[in-house]
């Protein structure tokens, strides 16, 4: 643990990183937060805008029961307290992708109060991180800034779909706990589905506070970074901002607290000086709407219909299927991954299974860049794969490579070694026939195996191998050739 | 509370509101004076009052997750000075 809260040298000696992240997570809902109009990715422009989201005089917000029931859901699986009643306010700037002059947000009372979450670290140890609240709010419309030298282009669709903002507590020190912290609510949302955490879609966004001290003093001035889309980003931006900071202050300079922007191509923050003015957004209770109020029988109904997520996932694969607790980690880390390895497991070897997903299928993945639902390789065929090893018609060895060919065409394992002749050599008499060629060609280490060399077997064992092209069945050939070599005498 | 014409220019600002520099003293006696009026609520003593949200005691009406609107861009847009497509089209505002 003290690893991962290693400080950062500077030239005035040790540094502590303190990191607070805001997750804006998109609701999953058919519907708007306030409105009926569609939610849906990628529609034509302003095709899914009603006139609430227009912000028409006159029109009026509903709120979305879905909506409500997702922020509940997303709050009882981080651990936290539900607050039975909350209360929509009014979030005043002026933006032209915010028609309504105002967003509809939760300030003082929102739905979701205090909880926890326990994030994994590389190092395989672990730790705990606030969260501090999470409330719910509209989101913007999106504005397209590429379209035409002077002008920016709006569109609303995405206008008033519900967002749930997570705030956590500045509870983490690295860069690399605040990727873990966004990868395990990124996670949670997922498995619950109340969000499909698609960061480069845009589902998922991230603003990080980020301010540096020495150790053991309070906190420093923080700057928040923005537009960070990704977990790579996340990280690479506040290690950018923690060493600018520490630059800073070394040189006698001040941290100014503000919004900085985070510049993907050039790998650095810049400040967003504009933003500065809007700060003071003047939050009063929405008087369109009346206070949310909450039945506590229903949230406990909500509670009892969670499904099981990552950290219970876990611990029932290290108990049911005997992995280790990092390969479990793994596993757990991804629904699908987790689904994937489930179904694979069914009947078979869970370790050979859970070795087969980590090792080979991820790394595929990894290196191809292919998500795991677009894989070809599906939990039935790796399935059909794995039997063939079990009932020794391949060899382990053999079998990485119909993986390989699998992975790429989508073909059946038996298709992919009857077509390439892969099937192990499990014929006796054939068998013998190459240990024959074997041991003819090498009379001189035969004959050093016989004066008690027998580290050799495994020389002749590579040759038949090699002779048979990794088809031959090893077990059999062991066995083939320890009584041939023991009988001459 | 009084306003002075500095907090009323910021007001104003915020607001995007173009107050001329006459117009600010004005505006700040009148905006002091509605305050110190609305002060006089702080005489009435709510210890133990519920805030009041609503004159009738009603639930916050909800909807269904049903997408019942959309589709109507030429609608939305029609009031919109300047348009592209089914875009609106503002002065370039990028950072």
């Amino acid at each position: 643990m003290a690893e991962s809260r290693r400080f950062l040298q500077g030239a005035t000696g040790d540094w502590e990183l303190v990191i607070g992240l805001e997750v804006h997570a998109q609701v999953i809902s058919e519907a708007k937060l306030f409105s009926g109009a569609s939610t849906g990715f990628g529609a034509a422009p302003n095709s899914q805008v009603s006139l609430v989201d227009a912000a028409m005089p006159g029109m009026l917000p509903v709120i979305n029961q879905q909506c409500v029931s997702q922020a509940v859901r997303t709050g009882l699986a981080l651990g936290a307290a539900i607050n039975l009643e909350s209360v929509f306010d009014r979030k005043n700037y002026f933006y032209p992708d915010l028609p309504q002059g105002y967003q509809i947000s939760q300030y003082t009372r929102p739905i979701v109060g205090k909880g926890e979450i326990v994030i994994d670290l590389e190092d395989g140890t672990s730790r705990k991180v606030g969260i501090t609240r999470l409330h719910l709010e509209q989101d913007a419309g999106k504005s397209l800034h590429d379209q035409h030298p002077t002008k920016t282009f709006i569109d609303l669709n995405r206008s008033g779909i519900a967002l749930m903002e997570i705030v956590s507590d500045p509870d983490m020190r690295s860069a690399e706990e605040a990727g873990a912290y966004v990868k395990k609510i990124r996670s949670i949302l997922r498995y619950i589905g109340t969000c499909d955490g698609n960061m480069e879609q845009g589902s998922m966004r991230c603003d990080a506070n980020v301010s540096v001290r020495k150790p053991g003093k309070p906190y420093g001035t923080r700057c928040e970074i923005k537009n960070l889309n990704s977990v790579r980003f996340l990280m690479r931006a506040i290690e950018y901002e923690a060493a600018r900071q520490i630059e800073i202050i070394e040189d006698n300079g001040r941290i100014v607290q503000e919004t900085r922007l985070f510049d993907s191509d050039r790998v650095e923050t810049r400040s967003m000086r504009s933003k500065e003015e809007a700060h003071d957004y003047r939050y009063f209770p929405d008087p369109d709407l009346l206070p949310l109020r909450l039945k506590a029988e229903w949230v406990a109904k909500l509670k009892a219909e969670l499904p099981e997520l990552p950290d219970e996932k876990m611990i029932r694969f290290v108990e049911q299927y005997g992995l280790s607790a990092d390969d479990a980690s793994v596993l757990v880390s991804e629904l699908d991954r987790a689904d994937f390895f489930e179904s694979l497991a069914k009947g078979r070897d869970p370790k050979q299974a859970a070795n087969w997903v980590i090792g080979d299928l991820l790394g595929k993945l990894n290196k191809t860049g292919t998500e795991l639902f677009a894989a070809k390789v599906q939990p039935e065929q790796l399935g059909k794969l794995l039997d063939l090893i079990n009932e020794d018609t391949i060899s382990g060895r053999i079998a990485k490579q119909v993986f390989e060919e699998m992975f790429e065409t989508g073909k059946d394992a038996a298709d992919v070694v009857k077509e390439r002749g892969l099937d192990q050599i499990s014929d006796e008499k054939a068998l013998k026939g190459y240990i024959e060629q074997v041991l003819n060609a090498n009379a001189d280490k035969v004959a050093e195996y016989k004066v008690g060399k027998e580290k050799l077997l495994g020389f002749f064992m590579g040759q038949v191998m090699r002779a048979t092209e990794g088809k031959a069945n090893p077990k059999l050939v062991n066995k083939l050739l320890q009584s041939r070599l023991s009988k001459e005498d | 509370m009084a306003l002075d014409k500095e907090i009323v220019a910021r007001i104003a600002k915020l607001a995007r509101l173009e107050i001329t520099e006459s117009d600010l003293e004005v505006m700040s006696q009148e905006l002091s004076q509605i305050l110190s009026w609305i002060e006089q609520l702080e005489e009435v003593n709510i210890e133990g009052f519920e805030p009041m949200t609503s004159v009738v005691k009603m639930d916050l009406k909800v909807r269904e997750d049903v997408v019942t609107d959309g589709d109507q861009a030429d609608d939305i847009l029609a009031n919109a000075p300047e348009r592209k497509d089914h875009f609106f089209v503002v002065p370039k505002v990028i950072e």
